[in-house]
């Protein structure tokens, strides 16, 4: 039996609590932000006390933003849209895309296979930006920049060697040989990779899915360089709130609440799914 | 041609680069007859396990041909074989019931479900698993695991079944029932099988040919008396039988009257020329240098026998092992009765001319079993 201490249990909840204040917080205070407005934000010292307004909300969902200069037009709700079409669209294509060629590179070791798959990888060890200038050329030429499809393809950099590598490493985690013994109950590989590899791999797929969907919902410089207003995701949106008369830190942070709440949802809805999969583990082969 | 089963021609495995990777199985002919079980032994890595996915579709073929009921198949995906397999590492699927995995095996062959609840019913009944088809693997011992995957293979109604050290893990006294009604399962439904073990009393007692695999090279295929009384080489020889066959390195020299083998230190071993045949005696004067074998239940004692000095002598229960050093060596000896010796103790050695095999100095193929040639 472990035992321990009162003054242990305290000083470990005291330690925990630095550390949840020290990454919280940030987030508490944007979430006040959100309430406030620009005026009551910039009041030297600040105060957590204030009247709670949510003219800021309704700004960025009717789209007028009154500032001292007069009412700009911002395209919130559009970037919102374009955020989670482009997020998601991505992810679909790279599990599509991506899910096989892992299975494959766990299962088929062939002539060049590691080195196809670290080429993959190495997509992420580029800087964005070193790819990005030819790559304006290239789409322009091509008449891909400023459409959904040249993003969505641009995107499989971030999303595709993600989900190639985690999931190939579940897929090594299955012991071939319970895919053999469906086999050779009578199924063919394509039945085996569905029925028996997909399932038992399914955790790490929707791990590897849900990272894919923070990093490409994340993603800023891509859609800043290949996009203009009106494809633009909200990372790229947020820039809108710099205004000629001042930065509207009130609009931001119900943005950036407004824009966090999805991936937060995903996250807190795949989080037992995800926790099943590190129990299930335990059982494979 | 059509009660074999199972046909291997020539076939080679090579791990990465045809004659350039590691050479697994090596010009490998072999047939099983339907009906037959046949054993594959050997130690680890000896390419029995590579044979048997070979045979399943799970590795590909380098070289050679297999044939199942005369089609040959080497090509093929194992969906298209129709084969059964248990695996050495059982490889039940974890979302489903050990029920469930059994009764998997089935679904291909479109039975009624009341068909195969019985039949489920009857393969656990067989290997003392009723009360855990409830449940999943990874809530039962490997054991456990084991024997379901061993019914999951069992249960079909394939034209072979491949048992991949199917016991291995199962306590002695279970075994050693498991292994009775096993046997009698596959014989009353004049199934084929191969199993593959390492362990030569399953071998034995399972089996209807033994197949002896070292070094990638099948050694012997032959029934298990006759590997254990006529062992085809050297290798056979000292691998099957326990506790091993005792060898010696002997030259040969001979007369009319008699045969003389020359152990170390000056050890003479000699006979009367007719406790050999003709052809024997002839054969064994072509060699220099031979490899003389006996087993250990064959070494008698005996007052005027060559002198021996007394190593170990250990009573296991049934039986006594004395190891005794000897021309050199060691000469182990077993006796069924409790035999007071004291280490150290000098003993005379008799080896009977009928017990010997004698093996080529060099290449260990086997001249001579007894009076008879190899």
């Amino acid at each position: 039996m472990e035992t321990t201490s009162p003054i242990e249990r305290l000083l470990r909840a005291v330690a925990l609590t630095l550390v949840v204040v020290f990454f919280m917080f940030p987030i508490f205070w944007i979430f006040l932000m959100s309430f406030q407005t620009n005026e009551t934000i910039l009041t030297i010292p600040p105060s957590i006390v204030f009247s709670p307004t949510l003219s800021n909300y309704a700004a960025l969902i009717t789209g007028k933003l009154q500032t001292a200069a007069g009412t700009l037009d911002i395209a919130f709700m559009r970037n919102l849209g374009n955020s989670i079409f482009l997020s998601v669209a991505s992810v679909a294509v790279a599990l599509v895309l991506g899910v096989p060629a892992a299975y494959a590179f766990a299962r088929h070791k062939f002539k060049g296979s590691e080195d196809i798959a670290f080429t993959l990888l190495s997509f992420r060890f580029a800087p964005p930006l070193l790819v990005l200038l030819p790559l304006t050329q290239y789409f322009q030429w091509l008449g891909l920049s400023n459409t959904y499809f040249g993003l969505i393809w641009v995107y499989q950099l971030i999303c595709l060697p993600l989900i190639l590598w985690i999931v190939r490493g579940y897929f090594e985690d299955i012991s071939a040989d319970v895919e053999y013994a469906y086999r050779i109950a009578g199924h063919s590989w394509f039945a085996t990779f569905r029925k028996i590899a997909l399932p038992l791999a399914g955790p790490g797929i929707a791990a590897a899915g849900l990272l894919a969907f923070i990093f490409a919902w994340n993603n800023f410089v891509f859609a800043l360089v290949l996009a203009s207003a009106d494809k633009q995701p909200v990372t790229v949106g947020a820039l809108a709130f710099v205004t000629s008369s001042g930065i509207q830190y009130g609009q931001i942070a119900s943005a950036i609440v407004l824009s966090v709440t999805p991936t937060l949802a995903l996250a807190l809805y795949a989080q037992r799914y995800l926790v099943e999969g590190l129990s299930l583990g335990a059982v494979k082969g | 041609m059509n009660d074999t089963a199972l046909l291997i021609k020539d076939v080679d495995k090579f791990y990465g680069p045809i004659d350039y990777g590691v050479h697994a199985v090596k010009k490998l002919n072999m047939d099983v007859r339907k009906g037959e079980i046949i054993a594959l032994l050997g130690s680890s890595g000896c390419g029995k396990t590579s044979t048997l996915r070979m045979v399943a579709g799970f590795e590909a073929v380098s070289r050679g041909t297999i044939s199942l009921s005369g089609r040959e198949v080497q090509t093929f995906a194992p969906v298209r074989r129709n084969v059964a397999m248990a695996f050495e590492g059982y490889s039940l699927y974890p979302p489903l019931t050990v029920r469930e995995n059994i009764a998997f095996a089935l679904k291909a062959s479109k039975l009624s479900q009341s068909v195969v609840d019985e039949k489920v019913a009857s393969i656990a009944k067989l290997l003392e698993i009723e009360d855990i088809l409830g449940r999943y693997p990874s809530s039962i011992s490997g054991g456990q695991q084991q024997r379901a995957s061993l019914g999951r293979a069992l249960i079909r109604d394939a034209n072979l079944h491949l048992l991949d050290e199917p016991m291995g893990q199962l306590e002695p006294q279970l075994r050693a029932v498991l292994r009775g009604r096993i046997k009698h399962y596959i014989k009353e439904r004049g199934l084929t099988a191969i199993l593959v073990t390492h362990d030569q009393t399953e071998a034995n007692a399972l089996a209807d040919r033994i197949a002896v695999m070292e070094g990638g090279v099948l050694q012997q295929f032959d029934t298990p008396q006759k590997i254990k009384e006529r062992p085809a080489n050297l290798f056979t020889g000292t691998f099957v039988g326990e506790p091993p066959m005792n060898v010696f390195e002997a030259s040969v020299t001979g007369s009319e009257a008699k045969v003389a083998f020359g152990l170390k230190d000056g050890v003479r071993l000699e006979y009367p020329a007719s406790d050999f045949s003709h052809a024997v005696r002839d054969a064994l004067m072509k060699r220099q240098k031979v490899v003389l074998g006996i087993r250990p239940y064959s070494v008698r004692r005996s007052a005027d026998g060559v002198a021996g000095r007394v190593a170990v002598n250990q009573w296991l229960g049934d039986q006594t092992h004395i190891a005794a050093d000897f021309a050199g060596g060691t000469m182990v000896l077993v006796e069924h009765d409790r035999t007071e010796l004291a280490v150290g103790q000098p003993i005379g050695i008799h080896l009977d001319p009928s017990s010997l095999h004698v093996f080529d100095g060099y290449s260990g193929k086997a001249i001579s079993h007894g009076e008879e040639l190899a």
